[in-house]
C-alpha cells in the first residue's frame, strides 16, 4: 500500500461538476448528508441548469454541487472551492473560474476525448497542454474503472455508466475521511426494488474509495474535525423542507387543517412535494390548474376554515397578485410563499436572485399592504414560515413568505426545535351570533372576526367589493373608503407593536452598517466578521421583518455614518429605506443567478473605508 | 388531536330538520338588477327550491366571480362569497375540499365561466367536486354594458363588434360534456317549472352539475332566447329531453328526432312514416347520445335541446382525497410532528 499521510483542516469547499444527467446533485447532497451527520457545520449551493437533461457534454448542461464544510461556523457555500471534481471538459471549463489558485482539480478522462473537448470550446487538451499548471490536476479514468468494477454483473454499458457517481463520491469520502455506511443504507433503500443497481453502485462506491486508498495517485487525505456547534439534536435540512416543516407545524399548533393549493414552479415544486407526503398529517394538497387557482382554491379553503397556503415564485406570484387583492379586501388568513429566481418573465428558473421585493410589498392594485417576512437561512425557513402563519391568523391577512431558489435548494445543519416548545397560535372562530358583524374589529389587532360557514346564525357575505365600516355591505361612499384602506393600513402597520425590535450583529454605533435581507445573510455575515476581525469599525443588520419593519430601524441606521444594502437585485430595500429613513444608504448590486461571495461584500466595505 | 373545525361542527350538529320557506332564504340586501332582468327569476326558483333540499342554512355556501349574475350570493341568506372574475369555481373548489360537509353552489355567467374563468370551469368539472354551477347565459357582457361574450352568435353587432362578432360560440353544454361533466343540464329563466325541476336534480347529484340558465339581459341582448322561451315559438323551437322519453316536440306534439346513422333529425309523426317507436330515446346515463343530443344546440334545422343531457357517477375529488388521507393514516398512524422533526440521519452535540 501506498504511504499516506494526514493533513487536518479547519474548513474545505469541494466542488461537484459534471453533465445534467451524471448525477452531480445527488452526489453532492449524499456527500453533504454524511458530512452533517459527523458534526460539521455546513453549507450547500446546488447550481443547475433549467433543462432536465440538457445535450450531453455541452457547456450549458453542466450542473453543479458546491459544499463548504468544516470545523468552525460556515455561514457560505464558500466563495471559492478548494477542490473541483470535473466529470467532464465542459464540467471544467464552467467551473475553474470558482477554483482557488493551487486547488485540487480530479477528472474523469474518460470526458475529455475529442467530441468532449469540441463541445466544451477547448482548442487543446487542457489536461496535456500545460494550461493546468497552476493546479493539482488528478487524472482518474473514472468511466473505465467503474465499467471495471461491474464487468461480471452483466448491465448494460449505459447502465453501468450510471453509475460512476459513485465512484467519485467514493474517492471524496475516501479523501475527506467520511464513511460509506450513511450512502450504502441510502443506497439500499432507493434501489430496494432494483437490486442490481443496487449491488451496482454500492460497489462502485467502494470501488472509488478503495482506489484512493491503495493507488498511488493521492498522497494525503484530510481531516475536517466536527463543529462546535451549539449542544443538541440536529439534522440537515434544505430550505423548502424547512418551508414544508414549517407550514405543518403551524397547521398543527394552529389546531386548522393544512390546506396547500399549488401549481408546479421551480424552485418551489419541492414545497408541493414535500406535503404530499403528509397525508397521515391531514395535509390536503391540491395541484391546482394554474398560479390562480393555487391560491383562490387556498383562499376558499380559508374561507371554510383552513389554513390556507399556495406556494410558488416569481412569475406565480405575479399571476396570483389579483387574489392577494381580494385576501386583502375579504380579510382571510393566507400564506403566499415566493421561492424567488432569477427574472423578469420566465428569467433564470434554476438560479437564484431576491428581485421580487417591491413585487411583495407593493404589487397589487389599489391600496394592499400586506405583512412581508423573509428567510435568511435554509433552516431558517421553518421558523419564518411559520411566524407567516401565526400573523395571517392573528391579523386575518394574506402574509407574503419570502425565500429564494438559493434558500430552497441549499442546506444546513439544523438544531431541531422542541416542537412542544413552539407557541400556540390558535386563533378562535367566531360562534357567538349576538352582536356579530363580519367587519367587526378587534381592539388591538383591528383584525375581524373568522366566521367560518357551518356556524348557525353568522351566514354572511363577502366578497371584493368595498365593505362598508363594520357591517361588511357593499359600499361606494367616499369616506367609507377612505376610512377603510386607511383601516386596512393601520391593521398591518399595527404589527409593528408586537414583532421583535432588529437587532445589530456588532458594535450598535460606528463606521459602516451593512444591511441585508433574505438569502444574503451568510455572505454578508462572514464580510462583516472578516472586518471586525481586523478592527474595522463595521456592524450588520439584517431584516426578517420587510413589512412592517421592525420600530427600531431609523434609530440603528442613524447610528452609522454610512450605510451599504447589499442585494441581488438593482436595489429595492435601498430604495425603501432612502424612502423611509432619508438614509443616503449606498447599494451593492449582484444580479448573476448567483449569491453572493463574502468577499465581494468584503471588498466594498474596504473601498469604503477608504473612502 | 381534533382541529377547530372538527369541534365547531361537533358543537352545531342538530338532528333536527331545517324548516324553511323561500323567505328564509332571502337576505336583508335590496336586489339591483334592472328591473325585468332574467336574474330575478333564477333567485326566485332558487330560493323556492332551497328549503326542499333539507340542508340548514348555515351549511349552505354561494360563491361567485363578478359579472351581473355574480351579484347572486349577496341576495341570499346563506354564506356568500362575490369574489373576482372567473375564479368562484377556483375558490368553491378550495372550499368543498376543506369542508366537505357543505353544499358549495357557484353563480356565474358566460363571461365568466367560459371566457376569463374557462379553465378553472373545465378542471372543476373533470375534477368533480360535489359542487352545483349555475352559469346564467345571456349571451352578452352585461355589468360592462354589452359587448359580445363567448356565447354571442357570430356576426352579432355590439360595442365591440361594430362590424359584427367573428368569434365562433361556445356551446356550453357540449363544452361541459368534453370536460368530462357528471351532471349537464340546460334550463331557462322563463320556465320556473322546469327551472326548480333541474335546480333539484343538480342538487341531489353527487358530483359537480353543471346546469346552463338561459337568461334574458332586457337591457342589452333583450330576446336572444324568445324564440325558445316565448309561447308562440317555444313548442316548435324546444324539444325538452327527459330520461327513458322519446323526443317529441311541437305544439302539436307531431314532431319528433329519429336517428339517422348518428345524425339527429326531425320527422313528423303525422304523415305515418314514422311513429313514436321510431324515435330516440334519451337515456341521461348515455355520454355518446349526450354529446349528439348537446351538438343539436346550434343546429339551424333542429329545435333547441333543453333539459338533462347526462347524469351519472364517478367519484368526487373531495372523498377521493379524504380517502387517501384515511388511507395515510390508517396505514402510518396519525403524524406526529415531534417524530418527523426528529426522524431520519440526526446527530447529537454534546
Amino acid at each position: 500500500m501506498a504511504e499516506k499521510t494526514t493533513q487536518k483542516l479547519d474548513e474545505v469547499t469541494i466542488r461537484f461538476a459534471g453533465d445534467s444527467g451524471d448525477g452531480m446533485q445527488l452526489t453532492g447532497t449524499q456527500f453533504t448528508n454524511t458530512t452533517a451527520i459527523l458534526g460539521n457545520d455546513l453549507s450547500t449551493l446546488p447550481d443547475f441548469p433549467a433543462e432536465i437533461r440538457a445535450p450531453q457534454g455541452t457547456l450549458f448542461g453542466v450542473s453543479g454541487f458546491q459544499i463548504h464544510f468544516g470545523s468552525t461556523e460556515i455561514n457560505t457555500p464558500g466563495d471559492a472551492c478548494d477542490v473541483l471534481v470535473a466529470m467532464n471538459a465542459a464540467a471544467l471549463k464552467v467551473n475553474l473560474r470558482s477554483l482557488i489558485d493551487g486547488g485540487a482539480i480530479i477528472v474523469n478522462t474518460d470526458g475529455f476525448n475529442d467530441r468532449n473537448l469540441k463541445l466544451a470550446g477547448y482548442q487543446s487538451n487542457p489536461l496535456k497542454d500545460g494550461s493546468l499548471s497552476k493546479y493539482q490536476v488528478f487524472e482518474v479514468d473514472i468511466s473505465k474503472l467503474t465499467a471495471l468494477a461491474l464487468q461480471d454483473l452483466n448491465l448494460s454499458s449505459k447502465i453501468a455508466d450510471r453509475s460512476k457517481n459513485f465512484f467519485a463520491l467514493g474517492m471524496m469520502y475516501w479523501m475527506y475521511n467520511r464513511p460509506m455506511e450513511p450512502t450504502i443504507k441510502w443506497i439500499q433503500s432507493k434501489f430496494a426494488n432494483k437490486p442490481d443497481i443496487m449491488e451496482a453502485n454500492i460497489r462502485v462506491l467502494k470501488a472509488g474509495w478503495s482506489y484512493g486508498e491503495t493507488t498511488e495517485i493521492f498522497k494525503v487525505r484530510y481531516q475536517v474535525a466536527a463543529a462546535k456547534l451549539p449542544p443538541g439534536k440536529y439534522r440537515n435540512i434544505t430550505g423548502n423542507q424547512a418551508t414544508a416543516w414549517g407550514l405543518m407545524a403551524a397547521a398543527k399548533k394552529a389546531r386548522l387543517d393544512l390546506f396547500l393549493g399549488s401549481y408546479p414552479i421551480t424552485p418551489a415544486s419541492d414545497i408541493l412535494h414535500e406535503l404530499s407526503i403528509y397525508k397521515h398529517f391531514g395535509v390536503k394538497t391540491f395541484q391546482a390548474e394554474d398560479e390562480i387557482a393555487g391560491i383562490t382554491s387556498a383562499i376558499g379553503a380559508s374561507f371554510a376554515g383552513d389554513l390556507g397556503v399556495t406556494t410558488t415564485s416569481g412569475p406565480g406570484v405575479a399571476l396570483k397578485t389579483e387574489a392577494l387583492g381580494l385576501a386583502v379586501m375579504v380579510e382571510l388568513p393566507i400564506v403566499v410563499c415566493n421561492i424567488q429566481r432569477g427574472g423578469p418573465s420566465t428569467g433564470l428558473p434554476t438560479k437564484t436572485e431576491q428581485a421580487d421585493l417591491l413585487q411583495a410589498l407593493y404589487g397589487r392594485n389599489g391600496e394592499a399592504p400586506i405583512p412581508v417576512i423573509a428567510a435568511s437561512t435554509p433552516a431558517d425557513c421553518f421558523g419564518v414560515v411559520f411566524e407567516s402563519c401565526r400573523l395571517a391568523l392573528k391579523y386575518m391577512t394574506p402574509v407574503i413568505f419570502l425565500s429564494d431558489g438559493y434558500l430552497g435548494n441549499g442546506s444546513e445543519p439544523w438544531l431541531i426545535p422542541d416542537f412542544n416548545k413552539l407557541p400556540d397560535i390558535s386563533v378562535k372562530f367566531r360562534t357567538e351570533k349576538d352582536g356579530f358583524l363580519p367587519y367587526l374589529r378587534d381592539e388591538a389587532t383591528l383584525s375581524r372576526p373568522w366566521a367560518v360557514p357551518g356556524t348557525p346564525g353568522l351566514e354572511h357575505r363577502i366578497g371584493g367589493l368595498e365593505k362598508q365600516h363594520l357591517s361588511g355591505n357593499v359600499n361606494y361612499e367616499p369616506l367609507n373608503h377612505e376610512f377603510m384602506v386607511k383601516l386596512r393600513a393601520e391593521k398591518i402597520e399595527r404589527i409593528a407593536n408586537e414583532i421583535p425590535p432588529a437587532e445589530v450583529e456588532g458594535d450598535k454605533k460606528g463606521e459602516i452598517l451593512v444591511v441585508g435581507w433574505g438569502s444574503t445573510y451568510g455572505a454578508i455575515k462572514t464580510a462583516v466578521a472578516r472586518h471586525r476581525q481586523k478592527g474595522n469599525s463595521v456592524s450588520h443588520l439584517h431584516l426578517k421583518y420587510l413589512n412592517p419593519l421592525p420600530m427600531n430601524v431609523g434609530e440603528i441606521l442613524y447610528n452609522f455614518k454610512h450605510v451599504l444594502v447589499p442585494e441581488m437585485n438593482l436595489g429595492q430595500l435601498i430604495k425603501v429605506l432612502r424612502a423611509k429613513y432619508l438614509v443616503p444608504a449606498v447599494g451593492l448590486n449582484k444580479i448573476q443567478g448567483l449569491p453572493f461571495m463574502a468577499v465581494e461584500i468584503e471588498n466594498k466595505i474596504d473601498e469604503m473605508l477608504k473612502g | 388531536m381534533s382541529t377547530l373545525v372538527e369541534e365547531l361542527l361537533s358543537q352545531t350538529q342538530t338532528t333536527e330538520q331545517a324548516k324553511y320557506t323561500s323567505k328564509d332564504f332571502q337576505s336583508d340586501q335590496d336586489v339591483r338588477w334592472c328591473p325585468g332582468c332574467g336574474d330575478y327569476s333564477i333567485l326566485a326558483q332558487t330560493q323556492r327550491v332551497m328549503p326542499d333540499l333539507g340542508i340548514p342554512r348555515h351549511k349552505i355556501v354561494f360563491v361567485s366571480g363578478i359579472g351581473c349574475s355574480s351579484r347572486f350570493p349577496y341576495y341570499m341568506n346563506t354564506y356568500g362569497f362575490h369574489s373576482i372574475h372567473g375564479r368562484a369555481t377556483a375558490i368553491a373548489s378550495g372550499i368543498k375540499m376543506a369542508r366537505p360537509d357543505l353544499s358549495v353552489w357557484v353563480v356565474t355567467g358566460d363571461g365568466d365561466g367560459m371566457s376569463i374563468g374557462g379553465n378553472h370551469l373545465i378542471h372543476l368539472l373533470r375534477r368533480n367536486l360535489n359542487i352545483k354551477v349555475l352559469l346564467f347565459n345571456n349571451q352578452i357582457y352585461g355589468l360592462t354594458k354589452g359587448q359580445y361574450s363567448p356565447t354571442s352568435e357570430m356576426g352579432k353587432v355590439t360595442k365591440s363588434t361594430p362590424y359584427g362578432s367573428i368569434d365562433y360560440p361556445f356551446n356550453p353544454v357540449s363544452l361541459s360534456l368534453g370536460a368530462s361533466s357528471t351532471f349537464v343540464a340546460r334550463t331557462m329563466d322563463r320556465d320556473p317549472k322546469h327551472l326548480q325541476s333541474v335546480l333539484k336534480r343538480a342538487a341531489e347529484h353527487r358530483g359537480t352539475a353543471f346546469v346552463e340558465v338561459y337568461q334574458n339581459c332586457n337591457v342589452f341582448n333583450d330576446g336572444a332566447f324568445f324564440q325558445f322561451t316565448e309561447k308562440e315559438t317555444k313548442d316548435d323551437s324546444v324539444v325538452f329531453i327527459e330520461d327513458g322519453k322519446p323526443l317529441v316536440f311541437g305544439k302539436e306534439r307531431d314532431k319528433g328526432i329519429r336517428l339517422n346513422g348518428f345524425l339527429p333529425e326531425v320527422v313528423s309523426l303525422k304523415n305515418g312514416k314514422w311513429s313514436v317507436n321510431d324515435l330516440l330515446v334519451h337515456n341521461e346515463k348515455d355520454t355518446t347520445l349526450s354529446f349528439i343530443l348537446a351538438d343539436m344546440t346550434y343546429k339551424p334545422n333542429l329545435p333547441r335541446p333543453v333539459g338533462i343531457f347526462l347524469a351519472v357517477n364517478r367519484p368526487t375529488y373531495e372523498a377521493e382525497m379524504a380517502r387517501q388521507i384515511a388511507f395515510a393514516r390508517e396505514k402510518r398512524g396519525e403524524g406526529d410532528m415531534s417524530k418527523l422533526l426528529n426522524s431520519g440521519e440526526t446527530w447529537v452535540i454534546n
